[in-house]
C-alpha cells in the first residue's frame, strides 16, 4: 500500500490498536475476575471528589466547568452542560449513540474524558446547523425516514457527517474495492453500510439510513 | 384550493412530524428531564442466582463522597402486600423492591445508591458488598424440563387447546414431519436504556419514565406505594425504543420513586446497559415440538405444537408459541400445549411478536420440511392448506388477503427462478438459497380516548395519553386528526405521553394505532360537527344560514359545498370565539373479537448466500408483502415493517443471550457480545402492502403493524439456508459454526 495513504484516519487506527493492546493487559488482571461478590473498584489514587477546572468548546461556545477528572465527555455534555442531544446507549463504546465530532472527526464521547478534550473543537448534533435549519444530513434522515425511535439518530447523523468527509478525503474502508485508487471514494451502498456499522439502530432503520447518507453524499458533492 | 386537499391525508407518506426534533437533538427522553435538585441513583444487582443476603456492608458506600442514601432491604420502607400490590399477570410483574433478603436470580436488584453526581453514585455502588447464603439454583433447562408444569393461562389464552381428533389425523397421514425446534433467550436492547426520573412535591409524585404505557406505570406506582392514582403523574414524550421490555413497570421504576421519597430530592435512575440483561425481561428459551401429518397431495391431516419454555422462580410468564398453530392452516385435527420450566432467572416478558416470532419459526420450518418430503413447492403447500376460517374456532377472518401476499411477494422476488433441489443454485462458488414463510400476528384493540381543541389561531391541539416508541404515533395520529377535521397536517399539534391526557392503552401488542386512531377520529369528528353547527348559527359567518349538512371543512376553510365563495378560514372563525372549543371521545372495540378471527398476514421471501468453506451467511435481499389493513402512513409503515424484518434477521442469525449454567449470570450482557444486526448485516429489504382496509375490525380499517414484521423471517431464512446448503438447522441462531 502507498505509504502516503496513511492519512489521519490511519494514525487513528493505529492509536486504537495501541489502546486495545493496553486494555488487553488490564482485562487479564485477575482482580477484575476475582470472586464474584468482591468490589469492582479496590482503591483509587485520585483524591475522591477532587474537582478540576475544565474548559470545553462545544458548538462554538466556551463552557467553563468544574469536573472530576473521571467525568466522560458524554456525561459532561449531558449532565453538566445540558446538551442532551448526544445519547448514552451503552456507556462502553459499543453502540455509537454518543458519537460526536472532535476537530471534525467522529469519536464515541462515552470513551473520552472531558478533561482530555480542552482546546478541541467539539461539535454535537445540536451544533450541526444554525438555529431552526437542518443540516443536509439531518434533512435527508427526515426525508428518508432514517430513524424510528430517534435515540440512535444524533449519533448516526454525526457519524454520517464525519464519514462523508472521510470518504471525500480518501480514507479507505473494509468495503473499498480498490485500495490503490487515489481520490475521493465512491460511496456505494456497501461502503455506506460498512462505514455506518459502528452505529447500532435497534429499530432497524438501516435501509433508510443508507438512503439518507447516499442522498446527502450526492447533494454535497 | 381544491375540494380534496385534506380529504386524503391518511395513508400519505408524510415525513415524521417529530423528525426535526429527533434529528437535531431536541427530542427529550426520560433521562433528560432535570427537576431542580436532581440527584443520581445506581442499582446494585445480586451476584448469585439463589439464596439470601446474610450481610450487606453499606458502611463504605455510605461514607463515599456525595452519597445521600444506600437503600437496601435493611432500610427500605415496608410496602403494601410486600410490594406485590400491582401484581396482575401477564403484564403486572412481581418486582424486587428490597422487601426481604431473598435472591431469586443473578442480577436481581438488591440495593440502590443515591448520590449528588452520577460519578459519585457509580463509585459508591461498586463498594456495596453482599454476603450470601447460597441455595442450589435451577439453571439447566434440559435437566429441569422433567419438572415442567402447566401455566394457568398464556396471555389470556388457554395453555392447551385441541380440536378434531389429532390421533385419527395422524393415523390417516401418509407423510409425517416430527421435529424439535429451539430458540434461544433473547434480550430486547432498545438503544435507550430504561430510565426513571422521580420527583415528589407535597406528597404527589411526578415520574418521567421510558415506558410503553404511561397509565400502566401510574397505576403500578400508585398501587405499589399505596397512593391514589390521581397523585401520580407519568410523563413520557419520547421513548427510545421498547419492543416489549418497556411495557411492564419493572423494579427500577418503583425503586427510583422510593429513593426519591427517602432523600427528599428528585432522583434519576438509569438502568445500565449490562443491567438490562435480567431485571427488565427478555424472550425466554423455547423448545418446541411440531408434528405434522399430511396426505400425499399435501393436505394436512394433523398438527401438534408443543411448547416448553422457561420462566422465573417468582412468576409464570409464558411465551405463547403454540398459539400460532391454532389459526394458521386449515387442518381439521390439532393439539397445542404450553409448559413452563422454572429457573433462577429474571422473569421473561413480551418481546416483539411474543409467541408468534418463536412459534412461527417452528411451524414454518416444519411446513418447509413437509414440502421437501412431498416434493412440492413451499408456496403451493401453503395454498393447499389455506385457511378460510380459523381452524381451532371455526370463526371466519375479519379480512384476510394472504393469497395476494404470496402472489405479489413471489412475483417481486422472482420465486419462479428457484430450482427445487437443495444446493442446486450457485453464484460462482457461493451457495444460493431461496426460502419463504408465512407471517402473521393477531389484531388487538382496547378502549382509548382522545381530546381535540381548537386554538385561537385556528389550528388544533389533539391529545391522547398514548406513546410513540418509534412507531410513528405522533405522525399517524396527526394524519387521522387532520383528515377528520379537514385541515392540513401542519395545523394539528398532537400531544401524547402524559397521564394528564385522556387515557390510552399500552403501546404493545401492536394495538396503539388501532385503538387510539378511532378515538382521535371520534373526537375530531365531534369537534368538526360542533364547529360547523356554531358557524351556521353565527350571523357574522359567511356560512351563516346554511344547513349544517351543506357545510364542510376543507384545507382549513369552512365552506358551503354548493357555493364555495361562501367560506371563511378556521382562523377567522376561531378568532371570534373566546372560549376554547373542544371535544373528547372514547372509542371502544365492539364485538369484532367475538364475531371474527382477527389477524394480519404476510408472506416473506428471502435469499441467502452461503460460503461453502467458511459457512458465512449473507442475506442480500428480503421481499415481503403484508395484509395489515390500511396503512396510515406508507413511509412510517414501510419503515416499521423493514425494522421488523431486521429483527427477524437478528433472530435467525445473530441474537442469543447466554446463560452461564453455574452462576446464572449472563455471559454476554453487552452490545459487543450480544449481537444485534448492524448496518452491514442488512442489504435490500423490499416491503409491499396489499391494501385492504379492515372495517370489521375498526372504523379506520387499520390493524397493528408493530410486530408482524419479525414473524416469518427466521423461518424464511432457515428454509433458504436449507435450500442453499441441504442442511436443516432447527436451533437458532444459525451461526456459521453450525454449518461447518
Amino acid at each position: 500500500m502507498d505509504a502516503n495513504r496513511l492519512t489521519a484516519e490511519g494514525h487513528a487506527r493505529r492509536r486504537f490498536l495501541l489502546g486495545t493492546a493496553s486494555l488487553g493487559v488490564v482485562a487479564h488482571t485477575p482482580s477484575l475476575f476475582a470472586a464474584e461478590d468482591a468490589p469492582l473498584v479496590a482503591s483509587a489514587h485520585v483524591e475522591r471528589g477532587a474537582l478540576a477546572p475544565v474548559r470545553l468548546q462545544v458548538n462554538g461556545r466556551d463552557y467553563m466547568l468544574s469536573l472530576e477528572p473521571r467525568v466522560t465527555l458524554l456525561d459532561a455534555l449531558r449532565e453538566y452542560i445540558g446538551l442532551t442531544g448526544t445519547k448514552k446507549g451503552c456507556d462502553r463504546g459499543q453502540c455509537g449513540a454518543c458519537t460526536v465530532l472532535v476537530n471534525d472527526r467522529r469519536i464515541n464521547a462515552c470513551l473520552a474524558l472531558a478533561i482530555a478534550h480542552q482546546g478541541d473543537r467539539i461539535r454535537t448534533v445540536e451544533g450541526l446547523a444554525p438555529h431552526g435549519a437542518l443540516h443536509a444530513v439531518q434533512a435527508a434522515f427526515v426525508e428518508r425516514d432514517g430513524f424510528q425511535c430517534g435515540y440512535c439518530t444524533p449519533g448516526q447523523i454525526c457519524s454520517a457527517v464525519a464519514m462523508l468527509q472521510e470518504a471525500r478525503s480518501d480514507t479507505i474502508s473494509a468495503a473499498t474495492q480498490d485500495v490503490r485508487q487515489r481520490g475521493p471514494i465512491a460511496l456505494t451502498d456497501a461502503e455506506i453500510r460498512e462505514r455506518m456499522s459502528g452505529n447500532l439502530c435497534r429499530c432497524g432503520a438501516y435501509v433508510g439510513i443508507v438512503a439518507a447518507v447516499r442522498d446527502a453524499a450526492t447533494r454535497s458533492t | 384550493m381544491t375540494q380534496t386537499a385534506t380529504s386524503h391525508v391518511i395513508g400519505q407518506p408524510l415525513d415524521r412530524t417529530d423528525g426535526p426534533l429527533k434529528t437535531t437533538g431536541g427530542a427529550r427522553y426520560a433521562a433528560e428531564f432535570r427537576p431542580a435538585g436532581l440527584c443520581h441513583a445506581v442499582m446494585v444487582l445480586s451476584t448469585i442466582p439463589a439464596g439470601r443476603i446474610v450481610a450487606l456492608d453499606t458502611a463504605a458506600p455510605e461514607a463515599s463522597p456525595g452519597v445521600l442514601l444506600v437503600l437496601s432491604h435493611r432500610n427500605a420502607p415496608s410496602l403494601p402486600k410486600h410490594g406485590d400490590a400491582a401484581f396482575d399477570p401477564p403484564a403486572g410483574r412481581v418486582l424486587s423492591l428490597l422487601q426481604d433478603d431473598d435472591v431469586h436470580y443473578n442480577r436481581q436488584p438488591i440495593a440502590v445508591v443515591v448520590a449528588d453526581s452520577f460519578e459519585h453514585a457509580v463509585a459508591a455502588a461498586a463498594l456495596v458488598h453482599a454476603q450470601y447464603e447460597r441455595a442450589s439454583p435451577a439453571l439447566d433447562f434440559q435437566r429441569e424440563r422433567a419438572h415442567a408444569h402447566t401455566p394457568k393461562d398464556v396471555n389470556h389464552a388457554p395453555p392447551d387447546k385441541r380440536w378434531g381428533d389429532v390421533a385419527a389425523g395422524e393415523r390417516v397421514a401418509e407423510v409425517r414431519v416430527d421435529a424439535i425446534y429451539t430458540t434461544p433467550m433473547q434480550t430486547h436492547n432498545p438503544l435507550e436504556p430504561h430510565a426513571t426520573v422521580a420527583d415528589w412535591q407535597n406528597g404527589k409524585l411526578t415520574v418521567y419514565d421510558a415506558t410503553q404505557y404511561v397509565s400502566g406505570v401510574r397505576d403500578a406506582l400508585a398501587k405499589t406505594l399505596g397512593m391514589a392514582a390521581d397523585d401520580v403523574r407519568v410523563v413520557s414524550p419520547f421513548v427510545g425504543g421498547g419492543f416489549g421490555c418497556k411495557g411492564s413497570t419493572w423494579s427500577h421504576v418503583v425503586l427510583a420513586a422510593m429513593a426519591a421519597r427517602q432523600v427528599g430530592r428528585p432522583v434519576k435512575l438509569v438502568v445500565d446497559r449490562t443491567q438490562m440483561f435480567g431485571p427488565v425481561g427478555g424472550r425466554p428459551h423455547t423448545r418446541q415440538r411440531v408434528a405434522l401429518g399430511a396426505r400425499r397431495d399435501g393436505t394436512l391431516t394433523s398438527i401438534r405444537h408443543e411448547l416448553v419454555a422457561q420462566t422465573s422462580q417468582i412468576e409464570d410468564w409464558t411465551e405463547p408459541s403454540a398459539v400460532v398453530s391454532r389459526m394458521m392452516y386449515a387442518c381439521p385435527n390439532g393439539a397445542t400445549s404450553h409448559r413452563l420450566v422454572k429457573l433462577n432467572i429474571g422473569t421473561p416478558t413480551f418481546q416483539r411478536a411474543p409467541g408468534e416470532a418463536s412459534g412461527n419459526f417452528a411451524l414454518e420450518v416444519a411446513m418447509d420440511e413437509l414440502a421437501v418430503s412431498l416434493h412440492v413447492d413451499p408456496v403451493a403447500l401453503r395454498l393447499r392448506n389455506y385457511a378460510e376460517r380459523e381452524p381451532a374456532t371455526g370463526k371466519s377472518f375479519s379480512s384476510k388477503h394472504l393469497r395476494e401476499c404470496y402472489a405479489q411477494a413471489a412475483e417481486r422476488f422472482g420465486w419462479s427462478r428457484r430450482t427445487g433441489a437443495p444446493r442446486s443454485m450457485r453464484d460462482g462458488n457461493t451457495l444460493v438459497g431461496y426460502g419463504m414463510a408465512t407471517a402473521s400476528y393477531p389484531a388487538h384493540r382496547m378502549a382509548a380516548s382522545a381530546r381535540a381543541v381548537l386554538q385561537p389561531d385556528g389550528t388544533f391541539v389533539v391529545q391522547s395519553g398514548s406513546q410513540d416508541i418509534g412507531t410513528g404515533t405522533y405522525t399517524v395520529m396527526t394524519q387521522v386528526a387532520a383528515e377528520t377535521l379537514g385541515v392540513p397536517p401542519a395545523h394539528v399539534h398532537f400531544e401524547l405521553g402524559d397521564t394528564r391526557l385522556p387515557p390510552a392503552p399500552v403501546s404493545g401488542g401492536s394495538m396503539s394505532a388501532a385503538s387510539v386512531g378511532p378515538a382521535v377520529q371520534a373526537a375530531c369528528r365531534q369537534l368538526r360537527e360542533r364547529l360547523v353547527s356554531l358557524a351556521v348559527a353565527d350571523a357574522t359567518s359567511p356560512v351563516h344560514g346554511s344547513p349544517s349538512s351543506a357545510v364542510t371543512i376543507d384545507d382549513g376553510w369552512m365552506i358551503v359545498r354548493d357555493n364555495p365563495s361562501r367560506r371563511e378560514t378556521l382562523a377567522a372563525f376561531a378568532a371570534r370565539h373566546r372560549q376554547p372549543l373542544e371535544a373528547s371521545a372514547e372509542a371502544k372495540p365492539g364485538d369484532a373479537k367475538e364475531r371474527y378471527a382477527l389477524h394480519s398476514f404476510g408472506a416473506v421471501f428471502a435469499e441467502v448466500r452461503v460460503d461453502p468453506e467458511l459457512g458465512v451467511i449473507r442475506v442480500p435481499r428480503v421481499v415481503a408483502a403484508y395484509d395489515i389493513g390500511r396503512p396510515l402512513n406508507l413511509k412510517t409503515a414501510r419503515s416499521q415493517m423493514q425494522g421488523g424484518i431486521v429483527w427477524g434477521v437478528g433472530f435467525a442469525l445473530l441474537e442469543e443471550t447466554l446463560l452461564e449454567l453455574r452462576s446464572g449470570r449472563i455471559a454476554n450482557a453487552n452490545l459487543a457480545e450480544y449481537h444485534v444486526p448492524v448496518n452491514a448485516d442488512i442489504q435490500s429489504i423490499d416491503v409491499l402492502f396489499v391494501d385492504h382496509p379492515d372495517y370489521a375490525f375498526n372504523p379506520l380499517g387499520i390493524r397493528g403493524i408493530g410486530e408482524i414484521g419479525i414473524t416469518g423471517v427466521p423461518a424464511a431464512l432457515a428454509n433458504a439456508i436449507h435450500h442453499a446448503t441441504g442442511r436443516r438447522l432447527r436451533d437458532l441462531p444459525i451461526t456459521l459454526d453450525k454449518l461447518l
